[in-house]
């Protein structure tokens, strides 16, 4: 689940990309490579689980599948926020320097 | 159990290449000038570092989250609990596949990238041809 919810996000995340290439000024990249270098980390674990498991790999119980989505929700939050935190910090448009100054 | 930390010494290995290829790349910047804009080197890189930065950081608060990661020294529940030969066959097993399918996605990235970059420069120098 938390395999999925990545792999959806990184997906859109690659869309809203596309639509603003190559200009990228929201840095937008820089969350698609997070998210597509976690998706296929997630990827790798899952194949190294279903090699273990077997088919009980998809038999997955609803409180997990629950706890899961709820990770993989998380995982996104974090990834946003470090996004955020990135975008500020190198701000590209130099909107936040501009409003420091402006209040200076 | 610990499989994101060989990405994550991966990365800080692929982090210190970035800054010399950039620091080598500023000092040829004023020869390179003229030339077909390409994607630096450097750049390419940087793709790889986010992959694999981002991507661990994302799989270690997975296992902080699963308890396999503690605030306190040693930080791993497996050297706790006295599972180290599990945790290191995870890494050298899970970790070094995670490693390795990461980097080969950014050299398939780069590849593609050469070849656009290589088209481009086969078409300006035919229009430069026809237009001579």
């Amino acid at each position: 689940m938390t395999l999925l919810v990545t792999v959806f996000a990184a997906v859109i995340c690659s869309i809203l990309w596309y639509k603003g290439a190559p200009k990228d000024e929201m840095r937008l990249s820089s969350l698609c490579f997070m998210l597509w270098g976690a998706s296929i980390m997630w990827f790798v674990d899952a194949i190294f689980e279903y090699a273990e498991l077997g088919a009980e790999f998809f038999n997955v119980a609803g409180a997990d599948m629950l706890n899961d989505l709820y990770l993989g929700l998380s995982v996104i939050a974090l990834a946003l926020i470090i996004w955020i935190v990135t975008l500020f910090i190198k701000d590209p448009k130099g909107i936040v320097r501009a409003t420091i100054m402006k209040k200076n | 159990m610990a499989c994101f930390t060989v990405p994550v010494a991966e990365a800080i290995v692929t982090t210190a290449i970035t800054k010399i290829v950039k620091s080598k790349e500023k000092a040829g910047e004023s020869s390179s000038k003229g030339e077909v804009m390409k994607v630096k080197l450097s750049e390419k890189l940087s793709w790889l570092n986010k992959m694999l930065l981002g991507g661990s950081a994302l799989l270690a608060f997975e296992h902080v989250w699963h308890g396999e990661v503690i605030p306190a020294f040693p930080f791993l529940t497996a050297v706790t609990n006295g599972e180290t030969s599990e945790m290191l066959h995870e890494m050298g097993t899970v970790g070094v596949t995670m490693s390795v399918l990461v980097t080969l996605v950014w050299v398939g990235m780069v590849a593609i990238s050469s070849a656009l970059e290589k088209r481009k420069t086969e078409d300006t120098v035919t229009m430069g041809g026809v237009r001579s």
